[in-house]
């Protein structure tokens, strides 16, 4: 009986690789670009994206696809720790609200409100967070997702901080470019420096609380107060994204804790690929443009963008960056079983 | 082996709804001394550790380690003061390398008080550390992904990481639940050399013939009860305890 003849795919680690997580190979200058590129590219496309869209509207979309970067790498910070969070908004709208109050009633300037609402904004989160940093899974992202809504509301009955008409004519930036590269420059700063931390000691205790909380605990480490220290410096990066956004807008209202800044950041992380913070960064400079892109369709732009997202999920489940990391480092061929 | 205490139990007792998991249990643990803690399964071993080590919080009773209380106290705290102990299931990092595991202990305040583990120098710390379990330095074994080790690598990496919080009582939970026979012999040695150099272990576990070749005393436990505590042929000779072993009602 003659026997088909089968073919299989074979997946085969490019020549030069980290053997382990310490030992690299270096041989050649042309090893050293292959490990280079992909950290060059990200860089250089960040900082020559403004200058190809100008002040147009493309521009502003540029602005914003970076603030939300900032939120999704935020989201992936705490979500690396094991902290599954559905309250961006929270962090957005903390250090929204501290900048727009600090320089609406106190009259500070930008130079001074925005540092005071990057660590004002976290300080604030942390101490509303810390009580329930107990509780897992589903129940801390349930006590993240009320908490931004609770904000809105308190703000729109009590009337405080300008209640419903939101604090106006705030402090401007002096013109787009400075803003957008501000914005650019926090996004390479966050990511390099997450992707660093992540794997740094610190970083392995946070991975540890994920992976198993109990044998870290055995270790003697006190998972709350690390769980806390997460959760600043997540909060510390989202509220700097509000501060940004309050002095770009000149405006601050109750649309700064709109789940919009929740759902987005998460979906960025999501598509592009958890765990990672260049998958946030990647699916974050996709969806947002390809929101605004979707705008002219008018009320079939959120069903159509709805499509795309499960879509997504759907074909690369992996997320983005991780299926393009794959393919970069290994190469496939078809061979004769 | 001194005369001081290291640990003391009194009357603790652990009821999960119904079932009393650790009925009324006393005993005292001397510096240096070598308990193995055995039973059928079911009987409470592995509670009582979880008691002793803050992962469960007992009904009544009272822990006191070096003169302290320890009762109720969090597991993080608890080994900080030198408390370390394995998990029965293996439980390791299993997407990180094998000697990365070890960061976490090394990363504790306890170590940080020892003047070990600065930065940079956690690495070599864990390599010397895995180095002395036999996990050898100069082969892949310790930079390899702990998923992808065989089981009894990563048993011995949990000890590893209980060693590694330099502890004055060691606490093993089933260690060699799952270990070949070359294994264990090779294991076996480096936990007396541990009990030799002062440390006081307490070692739950099924396989009795290796347990006795080190262990100076045991306690034997049956549904939560102690019915035996002493040297491991005194203790085994109870009819109390061959009954609870073997069953052995032989009717007619």
């Amino acid at each position: 009986m003659e026997e088909a003849v089968r073919y299989r795919r074979e997946r085969i680690d490019r020549g030069i690789k980290a053997r382990s997580d310490t030992i690299y190979t270096l041989a050649s200058s042309r090893d050293m670009l292959y490990l280079l590129f992909p950290r060059v590219l990200p860089i250089v496309a960040l900082f020559c994206l403004p200058l190809l869209m100008g002040g147009s509207y493309w521009g502003k979309v540029i602005f914003y696809s970076c603030i939300f970067a900032l939120l999704a790498l935020s989201w992936d910070f705490m979500a690396s720790v094991g902290l599954v969070s559905l309250g961006q908004a929270l962090f957005f709208g903390a250090g929204s609200y501290v900048a727009g109050g600090f320089n609406h009633y106190l009259k500070w300037p930008m130079l001074l409100t925005i540092p005071a609402a990057t660590l004002g904004g976290a300080l604030i989160c942390t101490i509303l967070l810390v009580p329930v940093v107990r509780l897992r899974g589903v129940y801390f992202s349930m006590v993240t997702l009320i908490l931004p809504l609770l904000f809105a509301h308190l703000i729109e009955t009590l009337e405080i901080l300008g209640g419903t008409h939101g604090l106006l004519s705030l402090t401007p930036f002096p013109n787009h470019w400075l803003a957008v590269y501000i914005a650019v420059i926090a996004v390479v700063i966050v990511l390099f420096g997450f992707r660093r931390l992540i794997n740094e000691d610190f970083g392995l205790v946070l991975r540890g609380i994920k992976d198993d909380d109990r044998v870290v605990m055995a270790g003697g480490i006190n998972i709350y107060w690390y769980k806390a220290q997460a959760i600043f410096i997540s909060a510390a990066v989202g509220s700097f994204a509000g501060a940004l956004m309050t002095h770009y807008y000149q405006f601050v209202g109750r649309s700064a804790f709109a789940l919009d800044y929740t759902i987005l950041p998460l979906a960025g992380a999501v598509v592009g690929g958890p765990g990672s913070f260049a998958g946030a960064t990647l699916g974050s400079f996709i969806l947002v443009p390809l929101s605004e892109a979707l705008r002219a369709l008018g009320g079939l732009r959120m069903a159509l963008y709805g499509i795309i997202l499960i879509a997504a999920l759907a074909v690369l489940p992996e997320g983005i960056f991780h299926y393009i990391e794959r393919k970069y480092h290994q190469f496939e061929r078809v061979v004769k079983i | 082996m001194s005369d001081e205490i290291i640990l003391k139990i009194e009357n603790l007792t652990k009821r999960f709804g119904g079932v009393t998991a650790v009925d009324q249990i006393s005993f005292d643990l001397r510096q240096g001394e070598f308990l193995g803690l055995i039973g059928p399964n079911g009987s409470g071993k592995t509670t009582l550790i979880n008691l002793i080590t803050g992962f469960v919080k007992p009904t009544a009773g009272k822990i006191t380690y070096r003169d302290q209380e320890i009762t109720g106290k969090a597991p993080y705290t608890i080994a900080c003061l030198g408390i370390s102990r394995s998990f029965q299931m293996v439980r390791t990092f299993h997407k990180l390398p094998a000697f990365k595991n070890l960061i976490v202990p090394l990363y504790s305040p306890r170590v940080k008080k020892f003047g070990g583990g600065k930065y940079g120098e956690r690495d070599d710390i864990a390599i010397d550390l895995l180095d002395d379990l036999g996990f050898e330095r100069d082969s892949f074994v310790p930079y390899k992904v702990a998923g992808s080790l065989p089981h009894g690598y990563l048993k011995r990496l949990d000890l590893a990481r209980c060693i590694a919080l330099r502890p004055d009582l060691l606490i093993l939970d089933e260690l060699f639940s799952g270990m070949a026979m070359s294994e264990v012999a090779a294991t076996l040695p480096m936990i007396e050399k541990f009990n030799r150099e002062g440390l006081t272990i307490i070692m739950a576990e099924h396989r009795l013939k290796e347990l006795f070749r080190v262990a100076s005393r045991v306690i034997v436990l049956n549904f939560g009860q102690k019915i035996a505590d002493g040297p491991p042929k005194e203790a085994m000779g109870k009819e109390e305890v061959q009954k609870a072993y073997l069953g052995t009602e032989v009717e007619g």
